[in-house]
């Protein structure tokens, strides 16, 4: 019965499947792309700022969570300078950009966002976030505090649009007692000798038939790339943000190393496999598990291992350069605020008190309080605020080891810490480069033709977007 | 020569309504006999009732769907950012298209994938139909666990994807191991991503065999009683006869099943380029549909995307087409004889 009903229907309709198929394919694939809707011309909010400000009214906050204490307590003292006039909304969970530019498209806008601070270039170059120099100077924040990485991150066409949170930068993290059963240690890892640190993961790797046992060193590609090139002295873009250098001879010597360190231990997709197999958050982890020798990875893991394998046989460095300074990329949040906003004076008062020494300080000790209760380490804070980090830094007592060289490692990498510049094209530059890197990876180019041939992709980019930025 | 005839009152198909009369047409197509004013005024009313009855899905689909669509056909001839207002740029978008690399390898991908994920589906759901077929009084509780995992979320198949297909700790690889055969890294070999993704897209096969099945159960018994009396074993009645009675469905499958596959997004997406950023995103996934969405809520080049999504519009139709073409031979519609 069912299938005579259908027959019946399907054999008027296959005349008009054609039609119907193509409109379903259609509406999906199309109506996708088309979101098209009203704009706001940027910079048109018509806050003023400093503390004789009227604070009133609503302020919707996207892209913010409440996970901890640090985050807790800066929030409080937030909504305490904003005083009982103003109506918080926090909504909560990663910044979504495809949802924000469809707000700032139609005019919807959220007052605030915290946005990861490589996106700031692009949304600035857009016109969907307005430029924060009256805020800073309004509210008196010493911009001269803000670490120097973090300003460039959020700085666009001389102007600062983001107001640097949190700061994260790579440590080099290895399980002691497989350097030391090898007879190796942390300098064999760390990146200051390359050819010892090829020959650390052929030593540490362990295997039983065709799979690994032990990774012996991963030297996380795609993403970590930047900071072999910068090890070696290349910056993949310019300091303005208009040069592409992937093909910097230097850098494609470090992608041909970084990659020969997964070669050399059998591929990069046995040794993706596994890593992907791994317990990352857990008691388990590769380090408790003794399934990996080394790898950098960012600091904010050392209170991952300390709280859930405190007894890991860890040892720390920075990552360094063949000439052993220490080096790391920052990375991190930062707050800005959209065009349009309706609220731009509480927007710019909430951030810039999230942001100050004292609200930095006071959550730090409420975390330092929280961590010895739990008997843990508090390992410090790293945020976009040198001197917030030295106030900080001087709340730390000594830890047992290794997590005190833990801690070292992740101030000395801190001071080093350099970003790519802003710039209006970074998703496109990030994704041609991790693309470059992938193939490589995939073992469908070598590293030379993948970096060329991404050197000229990532260059267009830029320079189209540039042009349509300059208005050429 | 023309001859009216008039359906006798009693005599009307199902769902005729008495009162109308029939026209009949001659051979040549020509109408016998017009309807009178009465007539066209209550047939006039009727559309207009049902016209009435649908308008909710009409609107719907007028501001939905049709609306986004005429609008996407602008936008692939602008260079539009989703703020800035969109800028006319006539051609542009499709010259750029034919130069781009990644287009061709992204479709070259998705090809790969619908060639093998349509005569897999189609295969496993005939097989496991026919199983279910002959389940006797537990075909029930065999359709309703084949239809169960039709109803877990895409993504969530696409994070299962990853844990099942791990090349090392992954169930399948143990499974495969407890016969003596190693398998393959299924989500970082670019050579096993696809065939890993189309065996994993089998997890959600319920609703074809449940179609394959309806369709089975229609096939008349005395053909395969008269074929068995003939002499005519399993496979001769199975090629011979199911076959061509079910190709209906069969050919439905494939239509669907191909424009599925040219659609191919979530599952790949969730599990190779759902992490984002600088995080490994492996190329042999990166099916059309990816990519195209990639420009749009990536990059922002909406009128680039939306020019993309013309061309697979264009990719499908003709592929339909020549699906619709080679159906005329092979498709056999019971009571469509002329």
């Amino acid at each position: 019965m069912l299938l005579a009903r259908y027959e019946g229907i399907f054999m008027t309709a296959r005349r008009l499947l054609p039609v119907t198929a193509l409109a379903a394919a259609t509406a999906l694939t199309l109506g996708a792309c088309a979101n098209g809707g009203a704009q706001n011309a940027p910079g048109d909010n018509q806050a003023w700022y400093g503390g004789e400000s009227d604070l009133t009214g609503e302020l919707e906050i996207v892209g913010f969570g409440l996970g901890d204490e640090i985050a807790e307590v800066r929030h409080d003292l937030a909504l305490e300078a904003l005083g009982q006039s103003v109506d918080v909304t926090l909504v909560e969970g990663g910044l979504d950009i495809q949802q924000f530019l469809s707000s700032v498209a139609s005019g919807d806008v959220p007052d605030l966002i915290y946005a990861s601070r490589n996106q700031i270039g692009s949304l600035a170059a857009r016109g969907a976030i307005v430029p924060l120099t009256d805020c800073i100077e309004g509210e008196d924040v010493d911009e001269s505090q803000f670490r120097e990485e973090a300003l460039a991150q959020v700085t666009f066409d001389d102007e600062v649009y983001g107001i640097p949170e949190f700061n994260q930068v790579q440590l080099t993290m290895a399980n002691a007692k497989l350097l030391d059963e090898a007879g190796l240690s942390i300098d064999d890892v760390n990146g200051s000798d390359p050819d010892a640190m090829a020959a650390a993961a052929e030593a540490l790797v362990q295997r039983s038939g065709d799979d690994l046992q032990t990774i012996g060193v991963d030297s996380k590609l795609p993403e970590f790339f930047p900071l072999w090139a910068k090890a070696r002295g290349v910056d993949l873009l310019s300091e303005d943000g208009r040069t592409a250098n992937l093909d910097d001879p230097a850098a494609i010597e470090a992608l041909e190393w970084a990659v020969g360190i997964y070669e050399a231990q059998g591929g990069f997709s046995a040794v993706k496999a596994f890593r992907d197999s791994a317990d990352f958050f857990g008691e388990g982890n590769q380090f408790a598990a003794d399934e990996l020798g080394a790898m950098p990875m960012e600091q904010w893991y050392v209170n991952v291992l300390n709280d859930v394998s405190p007894d890991a046989p860890m040892a720390f460095d920075a990552v360094r350069t063949p000439e052993g300074e220490p080096i790391a990329f920052a990375g991190g949040q930062a707050w800005a605020v959209p065009a349009g906003t309706e609220n731009g004076t509480a927007a710019c008062r909430y951030a810039t008190t999230m942001t100050a020494v004292d609200s930095w300080v006071t959550a730090a000790e409420a975390r330092k309080e929280a961590r010895e209760e739990e008997g843990g380490v508090f390992t410090g804070v790293l945020t976009g605020n040198a001197t917030a980090d030295e106030e900080i830094r001087g709340l730390l007592s000594d830890a047992d080891e290794p997590w005190q060289q833990g801690i070292e490692a992740m101030y000395e990498a801190n001071d080093a810490a350099v970003a790519m510049a802003a710039n209006p094209a970074d998703a496109e530059f990030t994704r041609i480069w991790t693309d470059a890197i992938n193939s490589v990876l995939a073992g469908d180019a070598e590293p030379a033709d993948a970096l060329a041939a991404a050197q000229d992709e990532a260059q267009a980019a830029l320079d189209e977007a540039w042009a349509e930025f300059d208005g050429e | 020569m023309t001859t009216t005839q008039r359906i006798p009152p009693g005599a009307e198909p199902a769902g005729v309504p008495a009162a109308l009369d029939r026209t009949i047409s001659t051979e040549s197509g020509r109408e016998l006999a017009p309807p009178s004013k009465a007539r066209r005024r209550a047939s006039r009313r009727n559309t207009l009732a049902a016209l009435g009855f649908i308008s909710p899905w009409l609107i719907g689909f007028a501001i939905f769907t049709a609306w986004p669509i005429g609008y996407s056909l602008y936008l692939s001839l602008t260079d539009y950012d989703g703020i800035s207002p969109a800028q006319f740029t006539g051609f542009d978008n499709y010259a750029r298209l034919a130069e781009d690399p990644r287009v061709g390898q992204s479709l070259l991908n998705t090809l790969i994938y619908t060639a093998l994920y349509v005569p897999s589906h189609i295969i496993v759901a005939l097989v496991l139909a026919m199983l279910l077929q002959r389940a006797g009084r537990s075909a029930g509780f065999f359709r309703t666990l084949f239809f169960l995992p039709k109803m877990t979320p895409a993504v969530a198949v696409g994070v299962l994807f990853l844990l099942l297909f791990n090349g090392q700790g992954g169930l399948i690889n143990e499974a495969l191991g407890a016969f003596g055969i190693p398998g393959p890294y299924w989500t970082t070999d670019p050579a096993w991503v696809k065939p890993g993704l189309v065996l994993m897209s089998l997890w959600s096969i319920g609703s074809a065999v449940i179609i394959l099945l309806a369709a089975l159960q229609n096939v008349p018994k005395e053909l395969t009683e008269s074929a068995t009396i003939d002499g005519a074993n399993l496979w001769q009645q199975t090629t011979r006869i199911t076959l061509p009675m079910i190709s209906p469905a069969l050919f439905f499958l494939a239509v669907v099943n191909t424009i599925a596959g040219f659609q191919t997004f979530t599952e790949a997406y969730t599990a190779f380029f759902g992490a984002g950023g600088e995080s490994f995103q492996s190329d042999a996934a990166l099916f059309y549909v990816i990519y195209l969405f990639r420009q749009a809520f990536e990059f922002f080049n909406m009128g680039y995307a939306s020019a993309l999504a013309w061309v697979l519009f264009l990719v499908i139709m003709v592929v339909t087409a020549v699906q619709f073409v080679v159906s005329k031979r092979l498709v056999y519609y019971e009571g469509d004889q002329k």
